[in-house]
């Protein structure tokens, strides 16, 4: 066998799938991804030793091991028996290679979880069935299906611990229903369910013995199976991040494709000037190419000297800048927002100046309730805003083009990324 | 069409990289030699062709790498066309700084988490890139692509800036830095096979040869000079052996192996039972030692 054909066979091309874990503290999200890790052998020998060896164990049997310290890698995470950022983790079933975040369940921390949400496609949300029977579900697993929701992740809820519950039938679909709720509310379509002791394995690898009346597989044929491709539309987002001087002299244009297909001899906008101009040519250390697609990073050379910098955005001829934005954002910084404040904003490599210009509502996670009168937001608020730029931005909406629909808010002053922003209209 | 998995990593390691050459003042590019110092290497020639990387390489030096890994980097550095700055922390040097007399913490800890501080300074970089990889060790698999350090070089981990999308936020008050790790969510195994497609040059020592060892608790510790202190009793066994990762040769083992082509060595790789850092006796001090070093401003 040669490398290529092991490159075929190891990471063969159904996708990468990225996901993260969500959901409150000590629903089992650690323990999840290390029970996933374990069986799918993502574990190598002295990872597995170190992990018993964290409790003072001498042995590395199955049952002995603390599955959440795989993930929990901070000295005070396993001080504290908790998650507080964000771990990456890697492997590779036959069928897909997968990339795991694994998110903490504290408010305190939503922010990672937010962060870790960005760059993923799906979020397995967690719920333990043992405590939440009759109660209903906690604040912070509505909170972070919101932010789910609005950062356009496909939703895989696994109601946890069933073996706690005797695997109840009638606990499992009392959380499902709950969550249908919910699901309702936000408008998340077709979340998928699925009753999982992570613990031991139960419906996480292989079907579990004990939940008969479940029918569908278990949890890592689901993210095998789910289809999280972006729809390519062919609309051109090209944010220009530097100039090159080529060989010839020419001018070309550093930055990686974020959408869209692009051809030499196609025309282009400037955004957000809305100068036209003929791509003329796409040029690459590997050689020019005729054609690039989302995702590449390339060097587009114009056929006419349009004066671009860090900041515009090629595009195809369906774009439209705009000044003013209506946008979901999830508040990140400490330091709350209050009227007056000014940011900074940046939507794919341009920076300009913001002002939030009003609150249109605050979501409120216990009934999920639009609040209109907010005066000020706070560190983990999720909220809809009217934003003004100084100047203008591409109008692309979150939904249809996340790439440049999404945009940061940063404090000028404390330098800090106080907020996370997509656009759902422009104003 | 769509991308393949190495050329999506290729295309995020080459935006990062274009990023930081946008907002940084002073950006460096730290080069250990190693394969991932390869690779970045390599992707910095891709991300700035036809020009040369607008960045200096930064080698802090130990004294105890490996011979070979020397002639790579002299090597290299004049291929890429790159400037070449290595850094021999002066204390280090007068105080004869080595891992037989002071232990692998400290020669660790003075020559490269002091030595790297000290050239920080000394030259005035803001940013530095780094060839970590998240799958390599757990704490780094927590960190940031850019990740911030106050002006005492200190990583806080409980506290890092969120990072939306591929939205980089690189601004920070003077005096603070920035280490960025364009190959984070790099696996080793894509490492290999990137080096493998792209026949990016590595230091032989990652293939097999017979090489002089000794056994030293269980590692396979390489004579590669005369500085090696032989324990009484302890004569050098030629094996038949190779490097997963490359350090300060005193202090990295190496495993025994007949993989002496790249196909060979992914082919092991995908059998191996350990991970690659295994053979690096500074990770075994203690459970957070990765973490404890990186907070004290190890790379």
């Amino acid at each position: 066998m040669n490398a290529l054909d092991l490159q075929a066979e190891t990471t063969s091309d159904a996708g990468v799938l990225r996901f993260i874990t969500a959901g409150s503290v000590d629903d089992g999200k650690s323990t999840l991804i290390g029970r996933l890790l374990f069986d799918a052998k993502g574990l190598l020998r002295d990872q597995v030793a170190a992990l018993s060896k964290s409790r003072g164990a001498k042995s590395a049997q199955d049952s002995e091991l603390d599955l959440a310290l795989v993930t929990d890698g901070l000295e005070s995470e396993r001080e504290q028996g908790i998650t507080i950022d964000v771990a990456y983790r890697y492997f590779a079933t036959p069928r897909r290679t997968f990339v795991i975040a694994d998110a903490p369940g504290h408010e305190q921390y939503t922010r990672n979880m937010v962060t870790a949400a960005s760059n993923a496609e799906v979020a397995v949300i967690l719920i333990d069935a043992s405590r939440i029977a009759g109660k209903g579900l906690k604040a912070q697993t509505r909170r972070h299906a919101t932010i789910a929701k609005l950062m356009g992740l496909k939703i895989i809820v696994a109601i946890n611990k069933m073996d706690l519950t005797g695997w109840s039938r009638a606990v499992y679909d009392e959380i499902r229903d709950g969550f249908a709720r919910v699901a309702r509310t936000l408008g998340i379509e077709d979340p998928i369910y699925v009753p999982i002791a992570a613990v031991h394995g139960d419906n996480v690898t292989r079907p579990s013995p004990h939940t008969p009346w479940y029918e569908g597989p278990p949890l890592l044929e689901i993210l095998e199976a789910i289809d999280a491709t972006r729809r390519n539309d062919g609309v051109v987002r090209f944010p220009v991040q530097r100039v090159l001087r080529m060989a010839d002299g020419v001018r070309a244009y550093a930055g990686r494709l974020e959408s869209g297909v692009v051809r030499a001899g196609d025309e282009v906008l400037a955004m957000p000037s809305g100068q036209q101009a003929v791509v003329q040519s796409i040029r690459t250390f590997d050689g020019a190419l005729k054609s690039a697609i989302a995702g590449q990073s390339i060097s587009i050379v114009l056929d006419r000297d349009l004066d671009l910098g860090r900041g515009d955005t090629l595009t195809s001829l369906e774009a439209r800048a705009a000044k003013g934005l209506v946008a979901d954002l999830c508040w990140l910084d400490e330091q709350p927002w209050e009227k007056g404040r000014r940011y900074l904003l940046k939507q794919g490599t341009r920076t300009t100046q913001a002002l939030i210009d009003g609150i249109v509502f605050v979501r409120e996670m216990t009934e999920l309730s639009e609040v209109g009168e907010a005066a000020g937001l706070k560190l983990n608020d999720v909220a809809s805003v009217r934003i003004k730029m100084r100047d203008p931005v591409l109008a692309d909406l979150y939904g249809e083009r996340p790439a440049t629909g999404a945009f940061v808010l940063i404090d000028p002053v404390s330098n800090q990324t106080a907020a996370a922003g997509m656009i759902r209209e422009a104003a | 069409m769509s991308l393949t998995h190495l050329q999506r990593l290729e295309a995020e390691s080459i935006h990062i990289m274009r990023e930081v050459v946008a907002e940084a003042e002073r950006p460096v590019m730290l080069y250990s030699v190693g394969k991932d110092s390869s690779v970045m290497l390599h992707l910095a020639a891709k991300a700035f062709y036809p020009s040369r990387p607008p960045f200096p390489l930064l080698h802090v030096d130990t004294t105890w790498k490996f011979k070979a890994m020397y002639e790579m980097r002299d090597r290299m550095s004049k291929e890429i066309g790159a400037d070449l700055l290595v850094y021999k922390n002066p204390e280090a040097l007068a105080q004869n700084i080595n891992p037989f007399d002071h232990g692998s913490s400290l020669h660790t800890d003075i020559w490269k988490t002091q030595g790297l501080k000290q050239a920080l300074d000394h030259y005035g970089f803001d940013v530095a890139f780094g060839g970590a990889r998240r799958d390599e060790e757990k704490s780094r698999a927590k960190e940031r692509i850019f990740s911030f350090r106050n002006a005492a070089h200190r990583w806080d981990p409980k506290d890092q800036r969120p990072e939306l999308w591929r939205l980089y936020n690189a601004r920070k008050h003077k005096g603070e830095s920035i280490r960025v790790f364009p190959i984070s969510n790099w696996t080793e195994l894509d490492i290999w096979q990137y080096i493998h497609l792209e026949n990016i040059p590595i230091v032989p020592l990652y293939f097999s040869a017979p090489r002089p060892v000794v056994n030293r608790d269980g590692t396979l510790i390489m004579v590669d000079d005369e500085r090696m202190r032989l324990n009484p009793g302890e004569t050098p066994e030629v094996k038949s052996v190779r490097f997963r990762t490359l350090g300060c040769y005193p202090l990295t083992g190496a495993v025994e192996s007949t993989a002496e082509t790249l196909p060979q060595i992914i082919q092991e790789m995908l059998l191996t039972s350990t991970s690659e850092r295994q053979g690096r006796k500074i990770d075994h001090d203690q459970a957070a030692s990765m973490e404890k070093k990186k907070q004290e401003g190890y790379f």
